[in-house]
């Protein structure tokens, strides 16, 4: 029993992680058709700012975070301003672009930090463990999962309650349309890459409490698993995002634990096979 | 003039196949002379990866699918033709046939999944299934792919004169062969009447299907093919290295096809080899600048970038998508095109210089 709930407490966490990455990616993909293969990039960009501040500067774990969210924000905004912008009417470029930038990121942290891993700060209180149902759960899954429901809400009430999620929510339908009316779509991408790319960093920041430590390739190792999220939620659906991303990490915690080493792995990418003969549109139906 | 210059493919096949009798010394090009066997293993590299690169253009420039996935069906014939030796005794021959039937196979199944999604929806699936391929073999199910180590190839299944040192132009000659099997496969497939329906797919698959095709069927068919030529690849690669390592099987080796085909020109005949030959040739040349004494001396601020290769070549891989689009194949063209377009101004200009001119249109 204390197994089944720590292992779910864990994949619990690990689905936590990548909605924070899979929710920009969906936004960003339903709002400009952009798959952003630097997703993950952003994620080791946050992290990294995190382990620095934390670690280098000497800064506390609680002024580190915000720090590490805030690098990650800055660096989306300026990849979708330099970037993505002047190549707007080559979709495809803008791909290429994004993939481009996911290589030479994680070369360049390599470059600066080196290619092991660095032990991730830890503050004491979220270093310990809590008693659930008989099982000692680690502290940093709850943080996790805490930050994803807050991503979640605040997402939620962001599209539902303002005016730039409605242009946002509006621009997913229908771009063209939103750009008939008047409206300039152009600063709600700028908008949505910066929300991206703060969940992101933010899921780099968080995941350095989760694994420990930081290395350059952990954004893009999670970055393929947040697109098998997106593809499996509905491109573009953020509610769609966050139940495939629970369901994602649930099954690869107890395939891994109960098969042998990887196969969680494996069997997430036979879901998605599944699921896509079964419903090609994804969980939510919505696909490009 | 202009007739001779059309048959130098003809030509440059020649050349490369004299290659291994030349000592010709390439200074900055190659270490040693043209004919030692250092430089001709890195020529049959770029050979190979410019085959591979042209292989992948079938889905990428022919097709219109952008795959994140071919690295799977590369690292499907290494591996198969590589266990298929180490595993079942096969004789070499045979257990190529087997490597690239099982990367036919495995195309025609994920590519019959895959292809069910359109559009970006189909890269992500198969990039899906790749990393799933990937974990697979680094994960070392049962001991049989050797893990992060990988495992190399057995030394008496192999013909006696394909090892060794001293018989590097076999290897050579091998990935020319390879090279030139497919440029031909592709050049007859883009060619052939379903050629044709794969231009309609990438122009516009709506189209296609108002014209009563059904595109899914032709895309599997590119699909499958592109697969093949990749196994095979992998079947040439495993005799160049020897062996079988999980490096050929992640997704930062399908990013490299796909860097080599944007940097040559996606959707031309010449482009993904171009590009292949250049992105491998930069590649080993780029690793040692990176370990030379002239970058160790330089400040941090340009040693750290310029140590790390990946950087390097993200980096040009972004300047090439902003300032060459179309690739490398198709500057000539663009030059051509800009040049004509001043003359013309040049001669507008000289026109409403003189508007008195005598001479009438």
């Amino acid at each position: 029993m204390d197994t089944v709930v720590l292992l779910f407490c864990t994949g619990l966490g690990l689905g936590a992680l990548y909605f924070l990455v899979a929710s920009g990616l969906s936004l960003i993909f339903g709002l400009m058709d952009v798959l952003n293969f630097a997703h993950g990039a952003l994620l080791s960009i946050g992290a990294y700012a995190t382990w620095w501040a934390g670690a280098e500067a000497g800064l506390s774990f609680w002024l580190a975070v915000p720090f590490g969210t805030l690098v990650g924000t800055v660096a989306a905004v300026l990849l979708e301003l330099f970037l993505i912008r002047p190549l707007y009417s080559r979709p495809r470029d803008q791909i290429l672009a994004t993939v481009g930038v996911g290589l030479a990121v994680p070369a360049l942290l390599m470059g600066i930090w080196g290619a092991d891993a660095r032990p991730f700060p830890q503050p004491a209180l979220l270093s310990g463990t809590w008693h659930v149902f008989g099982a000692t759960v680690p502290v940093n899954r709850f943080v996790l999962v805490a930050a994803a429901v807050l991503l979640l809400l605040t997402l939620r009430l962001f599209l539902a309650r303002t005016r730039y999620g409605l242009i946002v929510r509006a621009g997913v339908e229908d771009r063209a349309m939103v750009t008939a009316l008047g409206i300039d779509v152009r600063r709600a991408f700028t908008l949505v890459f910066a929300i991206g790319g703060a969940a992101a960093a933010l899921g780099g920041a968080l995941g350095g409490l989760y694994f420990g430590s930081v290395n350059p390739g952990q954004g893009t190792g999670l970055l393929i698993f947040a697109f098998v999220v997106v593809v499996m939620g509905g491109m573009g659906s953020v509610t769609g995002a966050a139940a495939a991303s629970v369901g994602v990490g649930l099954v690869q915690q107890f395939a891994n634990y109960y098969t042998g080493a990887g196969l969680g792995d494996l069997s997430v990418v036979v879901l998605l096979a599944v699921l896509l003969l079964v419903r090609p549109r994804g969980l939510t139906g919505r696909l490009a | 003039m202009h007739r001779a210059l059309r048959w130098w493919p003809i030509a440059l096949l020649i050349t490369l196949l004299v290659a291994p009798y030349s000592a010709l010394p390439v200074p900055g090009l190659l270490d040693g002379p043209l004919g030692s066997p250092g430089s001709l293993q890195l020529l049959a590299l770029c050979l190979l990866y410019g085959a591979l690169a042209t292989g992948y253009d079938l889905l990428l420039g022919r097709t219109g699918l952008l795959s994140f996935g071919h690295a799977l069906y590369f690292a499907t014939g290494l591996y198969a033709t590589d266990l298929g030796m180490l595993e079942l005794r096969l004789p070499f021959a045979v257990a190529a046939v087997f490597g690239v039937s099982c990367t036919v196979l495995l195309a025609l199944l994920l590519g019959s999944v895959s292809l069910r999604v359109t559009g970006i929806g189909f890269s992500m699936v198969t990039l899906a299934f790749a990393q799933a391929g990937s974990i697979l073999v680094q994960r070392n199910p049962g001991g049989v792919t050797g893990g992060e180590e990988g495992r190399s190839a057995p030394a008496d299944l192999l013909p006696s004169g394909l090892l060794g040192i001293e018989n590097t132009a076999n290897l050579y000659w091998i990935a020319v062969g390879y090279l030139v099997l497919t440029v031909a496969t592709v050049h007859w497939a883009v060619n052939s009447p379903i050629g044709r329906v794969w231009e309609g797919i990438k122009e516009n698959e709506r189209r296609v299907e108002v014209l009563g095709l059904r595109p899914y069927g032709y895309k599997v068919v590119a699909f499958v093919l592109s697969g093949a030529l990749a196994g095979l690849g992998g079947v040439v690669y495993l005799l160049l290295t020897g062996g079988a390592t999980p490096q050929a099987a992640t997704s930062d080796a399908t990013l490299a096809l796909l860097v080599m085909v944007v940097l040559g020109g996606s959707g031309t005949r010449w482009g993904p080899l171009l590009g292949g030959v250049l992105y491998t040739w930069a590649g080993h040349r780029l690793g040692d600048l990176a370990n030379s004494t002239a970058v160790a001396d330089l400040p941090a601020a340009l040693r750290v970038p310029l140590s790390q290769p990946l950087f390097l070549l993200g980096a040009l891989f972004v300047a090439v998508v902003y300032l060459l689009p179309g690739g490398l194949a198709r500057l000539p063209a663009r030059v051509r095109v800009a040049r004509s377009a001043r003359t013309v101004r040049a001669s507008a200009g000289v026109r409403t210089a003189r508007p008195t001119g005598g001479t009438p249109a």
